[in-house]
């Protein structure tokens, strides 16, 4: 076993993680790496166990099976060596209500040996001109903008940021996104959660989905939506479906072409995009006597995979 | 995409303990001074207790060895320790917790001992101004102290770490409205049955068991100290006991959400 300074350590390794509260399975032998200097993205719907598995990257909450290190280290029983190695952004929360925005941000780098100037932190995440407001009076985006500073500031070699865009106006999220970027660009590893597909998309150079607390696929945002010659073809019609349709579809597609009823109205075929497949797809609606209203050709995205591993949506 | 800059390259570590200690010391009395109404309470009600105590002491014609602000004010002192460092702290780390500063500091290089020490340090500097304002104001009442400055210091140490490891607990398994209602409920107890306020003599038999108390050990030591001018070693010794106690549950129990 290598050295926990050893550069080839991954930065999060977790091994048949297994987290219940009560009876109700949170995270369900999961399994998953993170490669270092990397942005690395664990998408899935809320419930997903999203949130429990980064707690207990941080050493919040102790596994009750299998096993989690960061940085090589035992986020529990080592949490003294790792927690300064380590920048975490909670969900919300996590200030004073009466205290000033740089207050709080200038506190938390007075915990550390190295910290960030507080004054270009602020900057650069838009907090100069809030620096004197109480926590309580800043906007849901401004909060969200001091946790990320506040994950930030002590310099460390993993953030750990959930849902980092989460009540943001679309400036605020590309300057976020951007800010991720140098931080990989600087060595920084990037852990974060999203159910934004298009945030995943764009940030990550490595995608876990998870849902109901199990990984269900794993890549490149390419590799996930790439699937060879491969493409979508989304039928919309103008009455609901009859019963069955997806099953009765399947069949006269044939082995190679996926059907994921998205809707009451809506239908998702993922399979070989040419003139045959199309024209089964019109003889099936003619058979069973629907009106398509709409045939859309496209590129399979992040959203079509979890469409199809999970049969339903990802917005909240 | 966003070529390195340099900015944010790694430089993880902690600062120096004690550094911390200062930095969470000076944060906590500076967030408890903006809060008024925990400051009021902190100062307003000993104050009453001191003038009302003494007012009634004369006019009840309570049978005291010593004039009645000498007897009351170092028990007064002994209330406002109590109040600041029990019912106040707990009453804020509840609500740090329901708000996840407590998280938040949770997973900063802060380590649970430095963030119980540094609230300490916060409260200890609260209450060198509620000891002076209550000094004066007992003073103007003709307050005349023994100068046991020793065993007076060594029992407003010892009363905050027992007091406060307590209240830490409380709130630490409490949620935050729990915590406010149970932190005033055992403050307004120890008020008026602790022994805080009254030597233990004037609780009959009851008195022997108040004494053990940490309300009645701070109070007795504070007395002692004030109007014996000698060092109350058991009663510091019992307060010691609590603030062992106390730190092992909280310890123990300490949750972060």
């Amino acid at each position: 076993m290598p050295a926990p300074d050893d550069p080839d350590v991954p930065a999060v390794a977790v091994d048949g993680l297994v987290m219940r509260y009560g009876d109700k399975v949170a995270v369900d032998g999961l399994t998953l790496t993170v490669q270092r200097h990397t942005i690395t993205a664990v998408l899935g719907p809320n419930g997903a166990g999203k949130t429990t598995t980064l707690e207990t990257c941080e050493g919040y909450r102790r596994p009750q099976s299998g096993t989690v290190r960061v940085l090589g280290l035992d986020p529990v029983r080592e949490r003294t060596t790792l927690l300064p190695r380590i920048g975490v952004m909670l969900q919300g929360g996590g200030a004073w209500s009466g205290v000033r925005a740089r207050e709080m941000l200038d506190h938390v780098a007075k915990l550390h040996a190295h910290p960030l100037d507080t004054d270009m932190l602020s900057d650069r995440l838009g907090l100069a001109d809030c620096g004197r407001t109480p926590y309580r009076r800043l906007s849901g985006g401004q909060q969200q903008r001091l946790g990320l500073a506040m994950a930030l500031v002590g310099r460390p070699e993993i953030v750990f940021v959930d849902e980092p865009t989460a009540g943001m106006d679309p400036q605020a999220r590309r300057t976020t996104w951007e800010l991720l970027e140098e931080l990989r660009a600087d060595g920084v590893t990037v852990v974060l959660t999203t159910h934004y597909m298009d945030e995943a998309e764009r940030l990550a150079d490595h995608i876990h989905i998870i849902d109901h607390g199990r990984l269900i696929a794993s890549g490149s945002p390419l590799e996930l939506t790439r699937g060879g010659t491969h493409a979508t073809i989304r039928l919309v019609v103008t009455r609901p479906f009859p019963p069955g349709s997806p099953d009765t579809l399947r069949r006269t597609l044939g082995e190679h072409a996926e059907v994921t009823q998205l809707d009451e109205v809506s239908m998702l075929v993922t399979g070989p995009a040419d003139a045959s497949t199309l024209a089964k797809v019109s003889r099936w609606c003619e058979e069973n006597d629907v009106l398509p209203e709409s045939l859309t050709l496209g590129q399979r995205n992040l959203e079509d995979v979890f469409l199809q591993l999970t049969g339903r949506g990802l917005e909240p | 995409m966003r070529g390195s800059t340099g900015t944010f390259i790694p430089r993880p570590g902690a600062a120096p303990l004690h550094r911390q200690v200062l930095a969470q010391a000076a944060m906590e009395s500076r967030l408890m001074l903006r809060n008024g109404e925990q400051l009021l309470l902190a100062v307003v009600i000993p104050v009453i207790v001191l003038i009302g105590g003494v007012a009634g002491a004369d006019r009840v014609g309570l049978d005291l060895e010593h004039s009645a602000v000498d007897v009351f004010a170092p028990g007064v002192l002994a209330l406002a320790v109590m109040s600041t460092a029990f019912t106040s702290l707990a009453i804020a780390t509840g609500f740090e917790r329901r708000y996840g500063v407590i998280k938040r500091l949770g997973s900063s290089p802060l380590p649970r001992s430095g963030l119980l020490a540094g609230k300490i340090g916060g409260l200890l500097l609260i209450e060198v101004l509620q000891v002076l304002v209550i000094s004066i104001v007992a003073l103007a009442l003709d307050w005349d102290p023994e100068p046991g400055v020793l065993g007076a210091v060594l029992a407003v140490i010892l009363g905050t770490a027992a007091f406060a490891s307590l209240g830490l607990f409380i709130s630490g398994v409490l949620r935050a409205e729990a915590t406010l209602a149970a932190a005033n409920l055992v403050y307004l107890l120890l008020m008026a049955g602790g022994a805080v306020v009254l030597p233990s003599s004037a609780y009959g038999a009851f008195g022997h068991v108040v004494h053990w108390l940490p309300s009645g050990a701070l109070g007795g030591a504070m007395r002692e100290a004030l109007i014996d001018g000698t060092t109350a070693w058991s009663e510091l010794l019992v307060l010691l006991a609590w603030a062992v106690l106390g730190t092992a549950l909280t310890a123990r129990t300490f949750k972060w959400e």
